[in-house]
């Protein structure tokens, strides 16, 4: 029925290779994660006080490549660093290589929406491909203005896993839609729906940063002394919660762009059907998520906490909702 | 107030020798306790508890079958589960959304809300229209903070540079927005009331949104129907199989309009491989809806209601129904026409279930129960089943029971099932039960001389209809709420101060709430309003000091 099969066939070839290339690109970046060398325990602000000929510089360097100005452990790292060494070579390579990777994926979805003449997102497989690339996108934009490479490994490793299982658990042939999604609320909602996984699984990640970030600051054992170049963990926090809460507005339109759809396909715009109940029940968490940050009692780490129950609701509704919950939703288009 | 209670609590610890140690609380009295329990829901930790909690009450509505979704699968269920079953039904697990602890929770939470709406709203209104405050003394204090020599002017005029540069900060500040207030060696300065605003406007439209869904409900409808090919459905309480009101809505007074589905066409994939196949592609409905005399030709699809007289009709389902003619033993015609089989909802290839209900035949009643198949196929067991949805080799399968229907005794029953208990099967020659099987436009005899023919298919469709006026209202406050979201998330709260005292220049900046830019603010302004315009940006960041 009007389907490309050979244009459907490239994509898969392009999914392929996009992972190849992730993972070579997570490689590079774990080098970097884990791999940087080690610094002699100089206190941040000792460095820049024994070279101020040198602090101008390096602030420069700080503002643009680090969450908040200066005075960071990171940038007492990479003013140590700059200049002598080539700096962060293994993150340069990766993020290199995590841009081939995109192009690679961006070709794929394409491929795949013009197999079928329609927007690549109308089943779980096609789902996850846009919704990573989209991550992978949202990722390199953010590094245009922050230096927020140190995600890479997760990132990478986090896309390469759900590519992983496109091809193979939700693999669905190319295909027309089925009539309950051919309406344009599918170019809004769905999309915007996207976004918010995206930003949510960003914000997410720093969240486990941060948490990781201050048990070093605080009880510093041996295993985490990769995180010593990280920025400080109140700045991951600020970082996770701005994402998140941008995310947070995604949702809320995803929700109601959903509601209005559903008034339009199902005559009524809320009927507490179980893809309803776990976008109200991640709503309300990471609403939740916003107000624990402005209450007493609840410390950063506890906040960072709710967040990762957040994106766990996020999955699950995505994944077990989509599965093996009886609803309306049931477009995962697995037979 | 404070000092009321700590004051009781004096009095009280000198009882404690006579007294267990719980004698505070009669003290605090009825009016005491409330006080208490309103100050408690109020906060924002006990806000949080209820955000989580309803996050966690709204889990089993998605695990457990609902009556609202379908009271069929709550039989289905509480038969399978006996004493679970009904301990879960007792504790309102079937109708969580309507269940008292489920309101309880949220009614909980809008009381907490309006609390603390209503007070930070008073406080909003006075910030508003009250002026920024003065500067503190010490400004270095601030998170934003510069210092800088204004070079203007020299000692005799620097009374006059001053208030010159004064008057530079504050028209800078009002053009970035700022209210701004002038002072004798200072302009302080505050922007982003949208903030709070904002914030505001998000909380009161939630309130406003879930008042709307519960009126909604009460003031609305919702009904269905079935209609064959060529049907004419029209808006009365009859003509509905199953209707729903509010509780406040008039039934009687149903908008005036007809709905004729002139055809269905519906295509289903044939191409794609693997899980695709068989897959719906297109179901279009095409109907004639009259209201107020006229008449309009509608494409009736699952994503494009038609709406007429204030209600909305929206595609559903659909199916087919075999016309089929039975004929007695003296040949009369006794039945004839389309009946409409229901489409298994898990089989791609619409695997349907249907009876035909014979009450007026000469001799006794008959009935037969049977399966339709659109595209009959043999599987690798032999058994008879439909590989695809569309009519490529439409075939019925029936057996028949001649006997009492029970339709005159008074207990309603389901037009799609046949109660065999006072019927008996059909017998071919051989004695075997009678197996009907037929293609279409062949006819099969009946063991006392009658027959049944099967004549032909029409599709038929489902329909929900239903109004919902408060849906704008709806509407209204879910773009309200996205919009004061954004507001409250994203404008900067911010105070500012510039002030200079002989030729020593100083800014600040603070931030109320989430703001990342709040020293950038102070630096960027400080830069602006320094004489000597610097192109090294980096050079301020050393001043800092």
């Amino acid at each position: 029925m009007d389907v490309n099969t050979d244009l459907a066939m490239w994509s898969n070839q392009l999914i392929i290779s996009a992972m190849v290339v992730y993972a070579v690109a997570m490689i590079f970046y774990a080098f970097d994660l884990f791999g940087g060398r080690e610094l002699k325990q100089t206190e941040a602000g000792a460095t820049s006080a024994a070279k101020p000929s040198n602090v101008r510089r390096t602030n420069r360097k700080a503002t643009t490549a680090l969450l908040d100005p200066p005075q960071t452990d990171v940038s007492a790292e990479i003013s140590a660093g700059s200049g002598k060494e080539k700096p962060r070579r293994g993150a340069r390579i990766g993020t290199s290589l995590l841009v081939l990777a995109a192009l690679l994926h961006v070709a794929a979805v394409l491929t795949r929406a013009l197999s079928v003449m329609r927007v690549p997102w109308g089943n779980m497989m096609e789902y996850v491909l846009t919704a990573t690339v989209i991550t992978v996108i949202v990722f390199l934009i953010v590094n245009v203005k922050k230096d927020i490479r140190y995600l890479g490994t997760i990132v990478a490793g986090g896309v390469l896993l759900c590519l992983g299982l496109a091809i193979t658990v939700f693999y669905t042939p190319a295909a027309k839609l089925i009539p309950a999604l051919d309406s344009y609320w599918i170019a809004i909602h769905v999309p915007i729906a996207i976004l918010s996984t995206s930003l949510l699984y960003i914000s997410a990640i720093l969240a486990v940063f941060q948490i990781l970030k201050n048990t070093q600051e605080t009880k510093n054992p041996k295993w985490l002394r990769f995180m010593r170049r990280m920025p400080a963990s109140i700045d991951l926090e600020r970082f996770s919660y701005t994402i998140a809460a941008v995310g947070f507005i995604t949702w809320t339109f995803t929700l109601i762009a959903g509601a209005i759809w559903a008034e339009v396909a199902w005559s009524r715009y809320w009927g507490w059907d179980s893809k309803e109940i776990w976008t109200f029940v991640v709503w309300v968490i990471y609403a939740a998520y916003l107000h624990a940050r402005a209450t007493r009692g609840w410390g950063p780490t506890k906040v960072a906490v709710l967040n990762l129950i957040g994106i766990a609701t996020v999955i699950f509704n995505f994944t077990v909702v989509n599965m093996y919950f009886n609803g309306l939703h049931s477009y995962s288009g697995l037979g | 107030m404070a000092k009321k209670t700590a004051d009781k609590k004096a009095d009280n610890s000198k009882q404690v020798g006579s007294h267990k140690s719980g004698v505070t609380q009669p003290q605090l009295g009825f009016i005491g306790m409330c006080r208490w329990a309103w100050r408690q829901l109020t906060t924002m930790r006990v806000a949080l508890i209820l955000l989580l909690v309803l996050a966690l009450a709204a889990i089993p509505g998605s695990l457990l079958p609902q009556r609202i979704q379908d009271p069929g699968r709550v039989t289905t269920f509480l038969e399978a589960n006996g004493a679970w079953g009904q301990f879960l039904d007792t504790i309102q697990m079937f109708d969580v959304y309507s269940s008292i602890w489920f309101s309880a929770i949220y009614l909980l939470l809008m009381i907490s809300l309006i609390g603390c709406v209503i007070p930070r709203s008073a406080q909003h209104w006075k910030a508003m229209r009250s002026a920024p405050p003065k500067a503190p003394r010490r400004l270095g204090r601030m998170p934003g903070y510069e210092s800088f020599t204004s070079a203007t002017g020299s000692a005799e005029s620097r009374e006059v540079a001053d208030q010159g540069f004064l008057d530079t900060a504050q028209a800078r500040l009002k053009k970035l927005g700022y209210r701004t207030v002038r002072h004798d060696d200072h302009v302080a300065a505050e922007r982003g009331y949208l903030r709070e605003t904002g914030n505001l406007v998000f909380h009161i439209a939630l309130l406003v949104a879930t008042l709307t869904m519960a009126i909604g409900s009460l003031f609305g409808y919702q009904g269905q129907r079935i209609l064959v090919e060529g049907e004419t459905f029209t808006n009365s309480l009859v003509a509905y199989d199953s209707f729903e009101p509010g509780s406040y809505y008039d039934a009687n007074n149903l908008p005036d309009f007809r709905l004729k589905l002139d055809s269905f066409e519906s295509t289903f994939d044939d191409q794609a491989p693997g899980s695709q196949f068989g897959q719906p592609r297109t179901f279009d409905a095409k109907v004639t809806a009259t209201a107020d005399g006229k008449s309009e030709k509608h494409t009736l699809r699952v994503n494009e209601p038609v709406r007429v007289g204030g209600t909305g009709v929206y595609l559903t389902g659909n199916g087919y129904a075999p016309e089929v003619t039975v004929k007695d033993a003296k040949g009369q015609v006794v039945q004839s026409g389309p009946q409409v089989f229901i489409p298994d909802g898990g089989d791609p290839g619409y695997t349907s279930e249907g009876v035909i209900k014979v009450p007026d035949s000469a001799g006794t009643q008959m009935g037969f129960v049977g399966v339709f198949l659109p595209t009959a196929t043999q599987n690798e067991n032999g058994e008879l089943v439909s590989s695809f949805a569309e009519l490529r080799n439409p075939y019925l399968v029936m057996s028949g029971y001649t006997g009492d229907l029970g339709l005159d005794n008074g207990t309603p029953q389901s037009v799609y099932t046949i109660d065999a208990e006072n019927m008996t099967e059909m017998t071919d020659a051989t004695g075997n039960p009678l197996l009907i099987q037929l293609a279409e436009g062949e006819t099969q005899k009946l063991p006392d001389g009658g027959s049944v023919t099967f004549d032909g298919v029409k599709r038929y469709i489902a329909v929900d209809i239903s109004q919902d006026p408060t849906q704008g209202l709806m509407l209204v406050s879910a773009i309200a709420v996205l919009l004061g979201l954004g507001l409250s998330l994203f404008i900067p709260r911010r105070r500012m101060w510039v002030r200079i005292k002989d030729g020593q220049a100083e800014v600040a900046a603070l931030a109320r709430g989430e703001d990342q830019m709040v020293e950038r603010a102070a630096k960027d302004l400080a830069k602006d309003l320094a004489d000597e315009p610097d192109d090294d940006p980096d050079d301020d960041s050393e001043e800092r000091i």
